[in-house]
């Protein structure tokens, strides 16, 4: 386990006691019905992940990283933001392979806008992180609602990072 | 999760034509390792949702995080995103505890995409390290107006699908 991991659980587990311990003040029957609460959505929860863990592991599988740097090449303009959105909605895998991706079309000449566009669009909208945890823990409605008015904001985010330029 | 679970079946059949069986249960070797690492996380995400929608007011929420919230309730959406701790195990309970309490599409938006985007835990952990410091400032000083946009945009195209309010 490394160390960030390990920093990771103790804030968690910590936030669980805390909370925890508040709902404790206000008289068991709060603590009790909190944490029955709570499992039940764990109960609730845990086929969806495992579904979510085992498939998007195979999606991956399918998507090899070098067809998502492809869509992200040197191609600048409007057209280049939106092959980079795409880019980020495709992306399989957690941040490292998100943002090696990014930090590999930086080198190979890529766009600045197009690659803040890559890493918004995938922190906004990176299928895997919808299917294994968005999709499970929040209403379905919610979700394609959200997802539905992030749509601009990469756009949003490219044409401001045009507009300013690199510092 | 229908439709998820048809993908899924689609590139199981993918990867065991390309790389046979041994191909597949390679994945499902280290996926399941992987399962076993989220679950506990899992369980305190939920403990937290638990929690939170037992303790919150429900009143207070609906007042400072509701759909009458105005501005102010988008950037508390906004500052809560960006300081909670833990990856998508917290957030996403967290989340759908606040929307159970009393706040809107909105701010519960404002929150999700807040996380995303200008979340310390990601940013200092992955994003500082692979596309350096530069990079990282600049993209997060550039979204930062996102979230308070996203939320005021979820809001208003929420009031005018369900003027009466959320179906159940």
């Amino acid at each position: 386990m490394t160390a960030s991991a390990l920093i990771i659980d103790i804030t968690l587990w910590g936030s669980v006691a805390i909370l925890g311990f508040m709902a404790w003040r206000r008289g068991r029957v709060v603590l009790v019905s909190s944490v029955r609460e709570g499992s039940m959505d764990f109960i609730n929860i845990v086929p969806r992940i495992a579904l979510g863990v085992i498939g998007s592991g195979y999606i991956a599988a399918v998507i090899p990283p070098e067809v998502i740097t492809g869509w992200l090449g040197p191609d600048s303009g409007w057209f280049g933001v939106l092959t980079a959105v795409i880019a980020g909605a495709a992306t399989p895998g957690g941040p490292v392979v998100g943002f090696s991706i990014g930090a590999v079309a930086l080198k190979v000449g890529g766009g600045t806008p197009q690659v803040i566009a890559y890493v918004v669009a995938w922190a906004l909208f990176a299928f895997q992180r919808m299917i294994l945890w968005e999709i499970p823990f929040m209403p379905a409605r919610f979700v394609w609602f959200r997802a539905a008015v992030s749509v601009p904001f990469p756009f949003l985010a490219a044409a401001i990072a045009m507009v300013i330029g690199k510092p | 999760m229908i439709v998820i679970g048809v993908l899924v079946a689609i590139c199981v059949a993918l990867v065991w034509r390309r790389d046979g069986i041994d191909g597949v249960l390679n994945i499902l070797a280290h996926d399941l390792w992987l399962f076993g690492e989220i679950i506990p996380r899992v369980l305190a995400g939920c403990l937290l949702g638990g929690f939170i929608a037992e303790i919150l007011p429900h009143d207070k929420v609906s007042r400072s995080l509701g759909p009458e919230s105005g501005l102010k309730g988008l950037l508390i959406g906004t500052a809560f995103g960006a300081i909670l701790p833990g990856g998508p195990f917290t957030a996403y309970p967290v989340a759908a505890a606040l929307l159970t309490v009393g706040a809107d599409f909105g701010a519960t938006i404002a929150m999700v995409v807040s996380w995303t985007l200008i979340g310390y835990g990601r940013a200092v952990a992955w994003e500082l390290p692979i596309l350096g410091t530069d990079f990282t400032l600049w993209r997060i000083v550039i979204s930062l107006p996102i979230p308070v946009l996203a939320g005021w945009l979820g809001r208003g195209v929420f009031v005018r699908m369900y003027p009466k309010g959320e179906p159940s």
